[in-house]
């Protein structure tokens, strides 16, 4: 039997009748009004499993996302910034959701990492030999981009809106604390009042500023500059050159942490990732002889459609909520320089179960929906670990060289335990948190086998990788 | 063969299950459609035709037992797999996940009941009355 709060049923007391809860009015109620600030994936992840949830419990809330761009739009009017791959992992679990990638939107389906060193190169299977890896557009492509590519962010938007979510294509431009409540101010019209809002907006927002005024705890996260360009190509030098696979390099280049290259229909995404990635690092990179091998001999690298220099989270906010507030994907925390989409996803749906099960007191937000960003945190800094290894590892010759020894050996086996192949591949997809990684790299039996590997590969003995 | 679909392709005829073979994935139908039947003495029975979006071998989640069917690729599909680690990976942060496969199993429950009646409603058979609970001392 529901209880009935101020004439209206709680959400979270129709779900955990007699359970220990904050104060009724710190719950969302039949009615509330929910803002949803940003309508990339974390946004719109929230507001489709918060009305989704919702809906299982045939109750009605009322859903604003405030997104002032087309994103189908192609060109830097709809771009999100981003390289777009939806990780291995990710992919899997949209389809046990029963969100399914349509074609339009899936740019290439991927089913192998090619990493590219000085000493020589190493396919990665997928485990099962399947496509379980999508490059897609987060806008709506470069400039002039044909009209069948889809936007992978107006596919989740849409997919929001269809749940009943209301797009407002208006720029929120400052927020104020009021009456106990958030209220939301947009040029030319007349501030609203929210019951809830939830903040997907992204690190290059300023509106993260504003937020940070208020004073309630929210702080914003630490970032850095990365690089992401595109290459037109043209679909024939793709399959040729790259085929289905995502290639990565490990060079030893100062403050360079990752780099892929990352085939789409008709165009090749670069995305480079590290310390403060500038005009310098990207000609060095594309002038090294591992990558210019990649394109056609003839006509070397192509110039640039278009690129950019987003900033990324790595440092996430140390609050990533306040009374009545959350912050979610890349406004709040996000996994360290991998599946920023997956993070998103997590931190969106966590936020949206918090809210309908558990309140929106400050309390309750820390009780329900920090766990899940604490879970992110603390991977990140296992993840920082690994990735300072890595470096050291890609930053040595012969380290370099044992590593792609030890790879190709496994992969050539087809012996089902490939330790090496395993670790590479959920660093590079992102695939798995990296504390499971981590623990992989700990086994008596890996460790004997890199170090072997490396006394190989100091040893001068003739040891040329397949 | 699909460049823009995730999964793998199946060409018309290739088993993606079979009845009796152990397992732990599900599946997700991405493009074109499959056939589940069960093979018995008197030769394969159609269960039924799935398409774009639907999900088999969600038991093979739940419980450590043989597949109860076949499922094959009719005219060619590319199907999804999705890992029982990865799924119960995230249902230990997230049980929600768990929600939506729940809502297919109660579909597949509803769907037999329905069919039962059907098929009772054919032969001609009797609903039984529910029997009485035995006595005990």
């Amino acid at each position: 039997m529901w209880r009935l709060i101020g004439g209206s049923t709680s959400l979270a007391q129709k779900l955990t009748e007699g359970a220990m809860l904050s104060s009724p009015e710190m719950e969302l109620h039949v009615g509330d009004r929910v803002a949803v600030i940003g309508g990339g994936p974390a946004g719109s992840f929230f507001s489709y499993f918060l009305l989704r949830l919702a809906e299982s419990l045939d109750v009605q809330l009322s859903v604003d996302i405030y997104e002032p761009r087309q994103l189908e739009q192609p060109g830097p009017g709809g771009c999100n910034h981003c390289g777009g791959i939806i990780s291995e992992s990710l992919v899997q679990l949209l389809a046990a959701d029963g969100i399914n990638l349509p074609p339009a939107v899936v740019q290439r389906a991927i089913d192998a990492y090619v990493l590219h060193t000085d000493v020589g190169n190493v396919r990665i299977e997928t485990p099962l030999h399947e496509k379980r890896i999508a490059a897609v557009y987060r806008g709506g492509g470069p400039k002039r981009a044909p009209s069948r590519w889809q936007s992978f962010d107006k596919f989740l938007l849409d997919l929001a809106c269809e749940k009943g979510a209301r797009l407002q294509h208006r720029l929120v431009t400052d927020v104020r604390w009021e009456d106990g409540r958030p209220w939301l101010s947009m040029p030319s019209a007349r501030p609203e009042r929210y019951d809830l809002v939830v903040v997907g907006a992204g690190v290059n927002s300023r509106l993260l500023e504003r937020f940070e005024a208020l004073g309630m705890g929210f702080t914003r996260p630490h970032t850095t500059t990365t690089f992401v360009t595109e290459f037109a190509l043209g679909r024939e030098v793709i399959e040729r050159n790259f085929g289905p696979a995502m290639h990565v390099f490990l060079l030893d280049m100062a403050r360079l942490e990752f780099a892929a290259l990352i085939p789409k229909d008709e165009n090749v995404t670069l995305c480079l990732l590290g310390e403060d990635i500038d005009p310098e690092l990207v000609e060095s990179f594309i002038n090294a002889p591992e990558v210019k091998c990649m394109f056609p001999a003839d006509t070397g690298v192509p110039a640039q459609v278009c690129h950019c220099f987003p900033r990324i989270n790595i440092g996430g906010a140390p609050q990533p909520f306040a009374e009545r507030m959350m912050f979610i994907g890349d406004s709040g925390i996000t996994r360290l320089y991998k599946d920023g989409i997956g993070a998103a996803y997590r931190t969106g749906k966590a936020a949206a179960t918090a809210a309908v099960l558990g309140g929106v007191s400050t309390e309750d937000l820390r009780r329900h929906y920090w766990p899940a960003c604490r879970a992110i945190r603390n991977d990140n800094a296992i993840g920082k670990v690994m990735f300072f290894v890595s470096g050291l590892i890609h930053r040595a010759r012969f380290s370099r060289r044992a590593l792609i020894a030890m790879t190709s050996t496994e992969q050539a086996s087809g012996s089902p335990y490939r330790p090496m192949s395993s670790v590479l591949w959920d660093i590079f997809t992102g695939s798995a948190p990296y504390r499971e990684v981590f623990v992989r790299t700990l086994n008596p039996k890996f460790i004997a086998k890199l170090t072997w590997n490396l006394a190989l590969s100091i040893l001068p003995l003739k040891r040329e990788p397949s | 063969m699909s460049t823009d679909t995730v999964g793998k392709w199946y060409a018309d005829g290739d088993y993606i299950l079979r009845q009796g073979a152990e397992g732990s994935s599900m599946y997700v139908v991405q493009k074109g459609e499959v056939e589940v039947f069960r093979e018995g003495t008197g030769g394969p029975v159609r269960l039924g035709l799935l398409f774009a979006g639907a999900i088999f071998g969600e038991m093979a989640l739940f419980e450590h037992r043989p597949r109860s069917a076949s499922v094959r690729a009719l005219g060619g599909a590319q199907v999804l797999t999705v890992d029982k680690r990865t799924l119960l990976r995230r249902i230990k942060e997230d049980p929600l996940v768990a929600t939506h496969l729940m809502e297919i199993l109660c579909g597949r429950i509803r769907d037999l009941d329905s069919r039962i009646s059907e098929l009772e409603a054919r032969t001609g058979a009797r609903a039984r009355t529910p029997t009485q609970p035995e006595k005990t001392i």
